[in-house]
C-alpha cells in the first residue's frame, strides 16, 4: 500500500471534519476522493500531505509512519486548486524549486526540468512568468513542479476546479494519460462525479467526514452503498418506493406485469436522448429514453404510460419515511 | 464652474501650506549662493548632527524592519490569544504624541528609575544618549513597516508557502525564497517610509536626548537650536537638507508603490 490512513479524526474548533476515516491507496493507482463540498475530502488530502495534523489516527506513506512528519519530509507532491505558482519565479525556476532545495547539480536540474516541461507541453514557455500563462498552463506547471522531486505520492486538491469546462475536460483526459505514463500513485479530490468516474480507477466517496463507500467506478456506480451514493454518482428517479437510474426504466403504452401507470407531463428532447417527465399518482419522476423509443411511442403530455425497472436494473429500496 | 472653483481652492491650499513655506526656505538658503549653504552644512556641529541623525535612523530602521516583518508574519499567518490586542498596540504610536513617548521613556529608563538605574550600574546610559534616541525613534516609526507589509501578506496567501514546504523547503528557506520575494516591494516601501519618519523625528528625540549640542543633537534639533540662536543661515541650510532628503524618499516611495501593486496580482 502506498498510503494507509487509519482511524483519522480531525476537528476545526468544535466542528468535526473527519470521523474515523480509514483509506487504503494502492501503489500506482489513481484514486479519487469524491464527495460534496464540506465533506472533508480536501482536509483528508491535506492530512496525507502533512499540511494538517490529525487529532487522532495515523497516516503511513510507503509503509513509514508519517503522522508526525512535517510536509517537507514526506516526499509528496501537492497540487493546489489555485495553482500556488511562485509568481516571482519563471516557469523553469518554479519546476526547479524542489531540486534546488535538494542542492542537485545544475546540469542535472536543467535536464530534469526540461524533461518535465516537455511532459506537460510547456517546454517553449520555460522563461515565461506564471502571470503570462493561462490557468490550464499554470496547473500543468504546478504538476511538473510537484513531479520534479519524484514524490512517493502525488496529491491533487480539486486540480481542475478553477478552470473552465472545456479546459477541464482536456486536462482530465491528459491527467489519465500522464498517469499511465508516469505511474506515480495519485490521489485527487473532486466534487465532480463525472470527473471521478472518467479519470480514477478507485473512488472513495466521503460525506460528512466519513468514508461512505470505496471501490472501482463501476462498483460504486452500479452497487451504491446507500441512496446518498446512488444520488451523488448519477441521475436517479423514484418509482414504486425505489431509487432507479432513469435509463434503467422500461416504458410502454400498454399495461405490463409489475408496472405502474403514470401520466406524461412533459417531453424534453436533448439531442439523442429524450427526457420524459411523468407523474405516478402525485409523485413526480422522469425516464430517459432514446429518440427512437420516444418516436415509436409517440409520447405526448397527457398520455398514460406504464413504467417498470428494466431487468437487471440496479435499484435501492427507500425505507418508508 | 464648480470644477474651476474646486481646482483653485486645492491649488491655493497647497500653495499657502506647502509650496510657499518650503519655497521660501529654499530661496533664503540659496539667496546668497551655494557658498554659505555648503559652509553652514560643513560646520563641525552640523556634521556631527548629520552623523547622529544617520546613526539613530539606521538603528531604528534595522530594528523596525526586523520587528516589522516578524510582527506582520505573526499577525497574518498565526492565530493566538491577544492577536487583536497586538494589532492595536502596533498602531498606538500613530495616536500618541511623540512628546508623551519621550516622557514615558524617561520614566522607564531614566537614571532614577529601577530599570534605568540597573542599566546605569552596568554602564549603559539610555536617556540623554544614543540608545534612548534610537528607542524613541523606533517607537514613533513602529507601525510603518508592519502596516506596509500586512495587506500584501494577506493578499499573497499561504498557499505558495505550503507548496514550498511540500517541495522540501524548511521554514527559513521558504521565508527567504518565497515569502520575502513576495513582499519585497511592500517591504521596501515600508523601510523608506520608516527612514523618512526616523530622519524627521523631533518631539520624542528632543525629550530623551537632552539636546546636548555636539553630543545628542540630531539634524532636526540642530535646525531648531540654530534658529533660536539667530543663526538663520545654518538653520535654513539644515532645513533645506532635510527637505531634500524628504523629497528623495518621496520619489523612492513613488517608484516602489506601483510595482508593488502590479506584483500583487
Amino acid at each position: 500500500m502506498a498510503i494507509e490512513v487509519r482511524d483519522v479524526n480531525k476537528s476545526f474548533g468544535a466542528t468535526p471534519v473527519l470521523r474515523d476515516v480509514s483509506v487504503d491507496v494502492e501503489s500506482g493507482s489513481l484514486t479519487a476522493l469524491l464527495g460534496p463540498s464540506g465533506g472533508g475530502k480536501s482536509t483528508l488530502l491535506r492530512v496525507i500531505a502533512g499540511l494538517e495534523r490529525p487529532d487522532t489516527g495515523t497516516v503511513r506513506i510507503s509503509g513509514v509512519d508519517a503522522t508526525r512528519l512535517s510536509p517537507q519530509r514526506r516526499n509528496v507532491g501537492f497540487v493546489f486548486q489555485h495553482y500556488a505558482a511562485f509568481k516571482h519565479l519563471s516557469v523553469f525556476r518554479n519546476v526547479a524549486f524542489g531540486l534546488e532545495i535538494r542542492k542537485r547539480p545544475k546540469d542535472e536540474i536543467r535536464k530534469r526540468v526540461m524533461e518535465l516541461l516537455e511532459l506537460v507541453h510547456l517546454e517553449k514557455l520555460a522563461d515565461r512568468y506564471p502571470s503570462q500563462l493561462s490557468g490550464g498552463q499554470r496547473q500543468r506547471m504546478a504538476l511538473a513542479r510537484a513531479l520534479a522531486v519524484e514524490p512517493e505520492v502525488l496529491l491533487l486538491d480539486e486540480p481542475f476546479g478553477a478552470l473552465d469546462a472545456q479546459v477541464r475536460k482536456e486536462l482530465r483526459a491528459w491527467l489519465r494519460r500522464l498517469h499511465d505514463e508516469v505511474h506515480v500513485t495519485t490521489v485527487f479530490v473532486t466534487h465532480d462525479q463525472e470527473e471521478a468516474i472518467e479519470v480514477a480507477d478507485t473512488i472513495v466517496v466521503l460525506a460528512n467526514g466519513e468514508v461512505v463507500q470505496a471501490g472501482s467506478p463501476g462498483e460504486v456506480y452500479d452497487n451504491p452503498a446507500n441512496p446518498f451514493v446512488m444520488r451523488f454518482l448519477g441521475p436517479v428517479t423514484e418509482i414504486g418506493g425505489s431509487l432507479v437510474r432513469p435509463h434503467d426504466i422500461e416504458i410502454s403504452s400498454g399495461p405490463v406485469e409489475g408496472g405502474s401507470p403514470a401520466v406524461v407531463s412533459r417531453v424534453v428532447r436533448l439531442g439523442f436522448e429524450v427526457r420524459v417527465e411523468v407523474k405516478i399518482g402525485t409523485e413526480e419522476a422522469w425516464v430517459q429514453v432514446t429518440r427512437e423509443q420516444a418516436d415509436r411511442l409517440a409520447l405526448e403530455p397527457g398520455d398514460t404510460v406504464h413504467l417498470r425497472p428494466s431487468p437487471g436494473a440496479r435499484s435501492l429500496v427507500l425505507s418508508a419515511v | 464652474m464648480a470644477k474651476h472653483v474646486l481646482r483653485l481652492t486645492a491649488v491655493a491650499y497647497i500653495l499657502f501650506l506647502l509650496v510657499l513655506p518650503v519655497g521660501l526656505i529654499i530661496w533664503r538658503t540659496f539667496g546668497d549662493g551655494l557658498g554659505p549653504f555648503v559652509e553652514a552644512l560643513t560646520s563641525p556641529s552640523a556634521v556631527h548632527a548629520f552623523k547622529v541623525t544617520i546613526t539613530v535612523a539606521a538603528w531604528a530602521v534595522v530594528a523596525n524592519t526586523v520587528f516589522g516583518v516578524g510582527a506582520a508574519l505573526l499577525l497574518v499567518r498565526h492565530e493566538f490569544p491577544g492577536k487583536r490586542l497586538l494589532g492595536a498596540f502596533i498602531d498606538l504610536p500613530m495616536a500618541v504624541s511623540p512628546v508623551v513617548v519621550g516622557l514615558a521613556l524617561i520614566l522607564v529608563y531614566g537614571r532614577f528609575s529601577p530599570v534605568g538605574g540597573l542599566l546605569e550600574s552596568w554602564g549603559v546610559q539610555v536617556i540623554f544618549s544614543t540608545p534612548g534616541m534610537v528607542l524613541a525613534t523606533v517607537f514613533v516609526a513602529l507601525p510603518l513597516v508592519v502596516r506596509a507589509i500586512v495587506p500584501v501578506l494577506e493578499e499573497l496567501g499561504d498557499e505558495q508557502e505550503q507548496a514550498a514546504h511540500t517541495l522540501g523547503a524548511n521554514r527559513l528557506q521558504t521565508f527567504a525564497r518565497i515569502t520575502l520575494p513576495g513582499i519585497r516591494w511592500a517591504l521596501g516601501y515600508g523601510v523608506v517610509l520608516c527612514l523618512a519618519r526616523s530622519l524627521g523625528e523631533y518631539g520624542a528625540v528632543a525629550v530623551v536626548s537632552g539636546r546636548l549640542v555636539d553630543q545628542t543633537q540630531t539634524l532636526t534639533l540642530f535646525v531648531e537650536e540654530r534658529f533660536q540662536n539667530f543663526d538663520q543661515p545654518a538653520a535654513f541650510a539644515a532645513a533645506t537638507a532635510l527637505a531634500l532628503i524628504a523629497v528623495v524618499t518621496l520619489l523612492l516611495t513613488k517608484l516602489l508603490r506601483p510595482k508593488d501593486l502590479s506584483d500583487g496580482n
